[in-house]
């Protein structure tokens, strides 16, 4: 995604044994998939097959393998990767580890997400950042609980490729009967999910089958290799969008000089650019693009300049800067998927404090729409969610932030929740106000109307019928019907002049009658469907 | 529009991390190690918060028995820079004489290194603390998130670490909590040498190879900095041609033999190396998961 400084790592050079002079693309992918699928073998088998392991490390392997190894010796390639001790002990991954290594054509981060069920905020951690994600399965086992809650998780998080390892194909005596049915099982599954690219190999990570050559041991096979997929596959590029600027902090030395320093999320700045500044919106220009090494020309998604304005006005941390033609308007509410992390349960009225990009505020649950069944993926109704649960939730913020939909900008359209009395991340979010609701459980109408009552109350409009509106409506109405009295009045009475004054004073009565009606009417919900309220505050989303 | 280059992505990441530490936390610092990462962080540091100083102190945790021309480089780079620095020297531990030759290499760094740092931020109360430790270092700190939270204490405790998606930092913190701050985490060594060479970063004349007076012990080339190295039986000082790849005490950071005097050369000798940056480093090697209980002890 747009280039967010934050999502990115990486680095041309990579560990120890990087092609010098030689600029690799970079692919970012996480591992994933249930327990004892072998994702920390695989990960240390591709660092292996990679000739990333130092000599120093490998000789400790080895030492390690004796000691801990589940190998009767043999090379436990898991232990490369599983770092904690407890882990070492339990022979299962806790946290998110990452990887850096290249080959000739790529260089790699892995996210090395645990399999567990209940460290599955952590596979969450690893996917928002990655570009692929390989989903583990044991051949022996096929498709379980923990891979569709991955697959589901990766693809929600905006993962577009899916890599299919159907590994410990050596267990199952390579047969390709049992590859298949798993292969089967996998498309059916992914039919519910938005993955564009789905490839599936039959793999050994111990025995170092289809990893980085193919394996004489699966002829059947003649896909290309698990290495060969990750150097080749293509990743979506970049969107483009309009400019938009997180301002994380504002820089000022002394009374020369005040500049905001922050993040471009999407888009690109030239100095003596309109902008606005949201959420106030104040409008300026771009008088300079600050950054140490000089003023530059032109600033790009990603980058992280310091902006100074051409007025002095009012600038804070947590702002928005955009161009000044840009639709996009700060909200109080918003809509998105959760994925709950919290040791208690998320429930509705409760309050967190929320944080998207540079802002803060403080979040209500206003209401839990849904919950989804990681089985099915199927939408139902749900009084509360659980840890590592997925819900549609509407939240209430106390002040206005500005926000899109996370599949517009993942920076802007992603945020997390904290509890306010322990400080944990208890959630985290991607708005997504089009997301299909589902039926609302039966209280929810009344919700929703007293919620929009009480708006009209706090704005003095509770619809999008403003009063210009309803005087303009007035008029052109009174104009037609007016035209329509003199007709019928001259028909009658066959007299221009009584006509004429009939029709003079229906004007003036009418309008002023039809702009009482027609406001009486905009206090009420009566017929109207059920609009999203998160959409009312426009965005253009 | 022209993609980021990968170091433009990882400056830009740490430059955003740095500014996010700032903005959300009371009193923040840098510990300053002197060595390359730290050489990389503080130009970063310059970087984000320019034309203003980076609003923090860097701190400087002194076992004593740094190398010469450590000393010598970090004053003088504070003094170029204009930035304020704290030395913070644990008195107790030189009063009770550790050093790391007779007390061993475990208890010397504990002492003056991890208690000495637990000693400096509570005194001056930082509750953010920015260190150049990288992910592709070592096996535990590739778990470690980028904003890493202590208990009181300074604990570490690997299950309560709190998620990291997207660019999201939760930097709340309750009374006695801390944070260690890492903008470095997914450079690797590679990167960091490209940076200093793309950047034109000074680093301490130690990384380069030039005829240095060494003896060898463990197994390790050890460069007798001062006459506190008291040679062993049999031991005789050698002039060789060597670097170092890391830097710490000099009685307990080993030298590899190299011919490499400048950045090209040095970058070239990484790419062919089969062996692990830390390598030399003789305070890891302690068992397996050394490393992993030094930091819940409180260690970097």
């Amino acid at each position: 995604m747009n280039a967010a400084a934050p999502i990115l790592p990486g680095s041309a050079i990579a560990p120890l044994r990087a092609p010098a002079g030689r600029p690799a693309s970079l692919l970012r992918f996480l591992t994933c998939g249930s327990v004892d699928d072998g994702k920390s073998t695989l990960i240390g088998r591709l660092l292996f097959e990679a000739d990333a392991v130092p000599e120093d490390q490998l000789a400790a392997l080895d030492r390690d393998s004796e000691k801990l190894g589940t190998l009767g010796g043999g090379r436990d390639y898991a232990l490369l990767v599983d770092g904690l001790a407890a882990e070492r002990e339990q022979g299962i991954t806790i946290d998110v580890a990452y990887r850096y290594f290249a080959t000739k054509k790529r260089a790699f981060i892995v996210a090395d997400t645990p399999g567990h069920e209940q460290y599955t905020r952590n596979m969450a951690t690893g996917a928002s950042t990655a570009d692929l994600a390989i989903l583990l399965i044991d051949a022996r086992k096929g498709l379980l609980t923990q891979t569709r809650r991955h697959a589901f998780i990766a693809s929600m998080l905006g993962i577009r490729h899916a890599l299919v390892a159907v590994n410990k194909m050596d267990l199952v005596g390579y047969s390709r009967e049992t590859f298949e049915a798993i292969a089967a099982d996998f498309q059916t599954l992914a039919k519910g999910l938005a993955f564009s690219g789905i490839t599936i190999v039959p793999v050994s990570a111990r025995e170092g089958d289809n990893i980085a050559t193919r394996s004489s041991a699966m002829p059947w096979y003649s896909g290309p290799s698990l290495l060969e997929l990750l150097e080749t596959v293509e990743v979506a590029p970049e969107t483009e969008g309009p400019f938009r600027f997180s301002v994380q902090w504002v820089n000022r030395p002394d009374q020369d000089f005040r500049g905001f320093a922050g993040v471009i999320h999407s888009g690109t700045l030239h100095p003596g650019d309109a902008i606005r500044v949201l959420p106030s919106g104040t409008k300026s220009r771009i008088a300079r693009i600050v950054t140490a090494d000089g003023d530059k020309d032109e600033a790009i998604a990603g980058e992280v300049p310091t902006l100074v304005l051409s007025d002095e006005i009012d600038v804070s941390r947590g702002d928005v800067i955009t161009r000044e033609s840009d639709a996009l308007l700060a909200r109080r509410e918003i809509t998105a998927r959760l994925l709950w992390m919290g040791e208690e349960a998320l429930k509705p009225g409760a309050h967190y404090v929320l944080r998207l990009a540079s802002q803060q505020a403080n979040a209500r649950l206003d209401a839990l729409h849904h919950a989804i069944d990681i089985n099915g993926y199927g939408i139902v109704e749900a009084e509360s969610i659980a840890m590592n649960g997925i819900g549609l939730v509407t939240l209430e913020l106390d002040r206005a932030i500005v926000a899109t939909n996370y599949a517009v900008n993942r920076e802007l359209g992603s945020f997390i929740l904290i509890d306010r009395l322990t400080n944990a991340t208890v959630a985290l979010g991607l708005i997504d106000a089009g997301a299909p609701r589902g039926l609302p459980a039966p209280e929810i109408p009344t919700r929703t109307l007293t919620r929009l009552l009480g708006r009209f109350a706090r704005w003095g409009g509770g619809s999008n019928e403003g009063h210009k509106r309803s005087i303009a409506k007035a008029i052109s109405w009174r104009v037609t019907g007016t035209l329509d009295t003199f007709l019928l009045s001259y028909l009658f009475t066959a007299s221009v002049k009584i006509a004429a004054a009939i029709g003079a004073t229906e004007v003036i009565t009418k309008i002023v009658l039809y702009y009482f009606h027609e406001r009486a009417w905009a206090k009420s919900r009566f017929g109207l469907k059920d609009r999203p309220a998160g959409h009312t505050d426009g965005a253009g989303i | 529009m022209r993609p980021l280059s990968h170091l433009e992505r990882l400056e830009a990441e740490a430059i955003f991390i740095l500014r996010e530490t700032v903005a959300t936390t009371e009193n923040p610092v840098m510990l300053y190690s002197i060595g390359k990462d730290s050489s990389v962080l503080l130009h970063l540091a310059m970087k984000a918060f320019y034309p203003a100083k980076p609003p923090f102190p860097l701190l400087h945790v002194d076992t004593t028995w740094k190398f010469r021309e450590m000393i010598t480089f970090r004053d003088e780079t504070a003094r170029r820079l204009g930035v304020k620095l704290i030395v913070h020297i644990n008195e107790e531990g030189v009063k009770a004489g550790i050093n790391p030759i007779a007390s061993g290499s475990r208890l010397h760094t504990d002492v003056m290194k991890t208690q000495g740092l637990k000693q400096a931020l509570d005194l001056y109360k930082f509750d953010a603390a920015f260190g150049g430790a990288r992910r592709d270092e070592e096996k535990s700190r590739a778990k470690e998130r980028v904003f890493s939270l202590r208990a009181p204490g300074h604990r570490w405790d690997p299950k309560s670490q709190r998620p990291e998606p997207w660019a999201l930092y939760n930097t709340r913190l309750r009374p006695g909590e801390t944070l260690r701050v890492f903008p470095l985490s997914n450079w690797t060594e590679g990167d960091v040498w490209a940076y200093i060479a793309q950047e034109n970063i000074p680093v301490v004349p130690l990384y380069f190879a030039k005829p240095r007076p060494v003896v060898s012990r463990g197994g390790a080339l050890i460069m007798r900095d001062d006459e506190r190295l008291e040679l062993l039986p049999g031991e005789v000082v050698e002039q060789r041609s060597v670097r170092f790849r890391t830097l710490g005490c000099y009685p307990l950071t080993g030298a590899i033999e190299s011919e490499a005097a400048n950045l090209e050369e040095i970058i070239a000798e990484m790419a062919a190396s089969r062996a692990s940056e830390r390598q030399g480093r003789i305070i890891d090697h302690d068992g397996s998961s050394s490393m992993e209980q030094k930091k819940q002890e409180g260690y970097f």
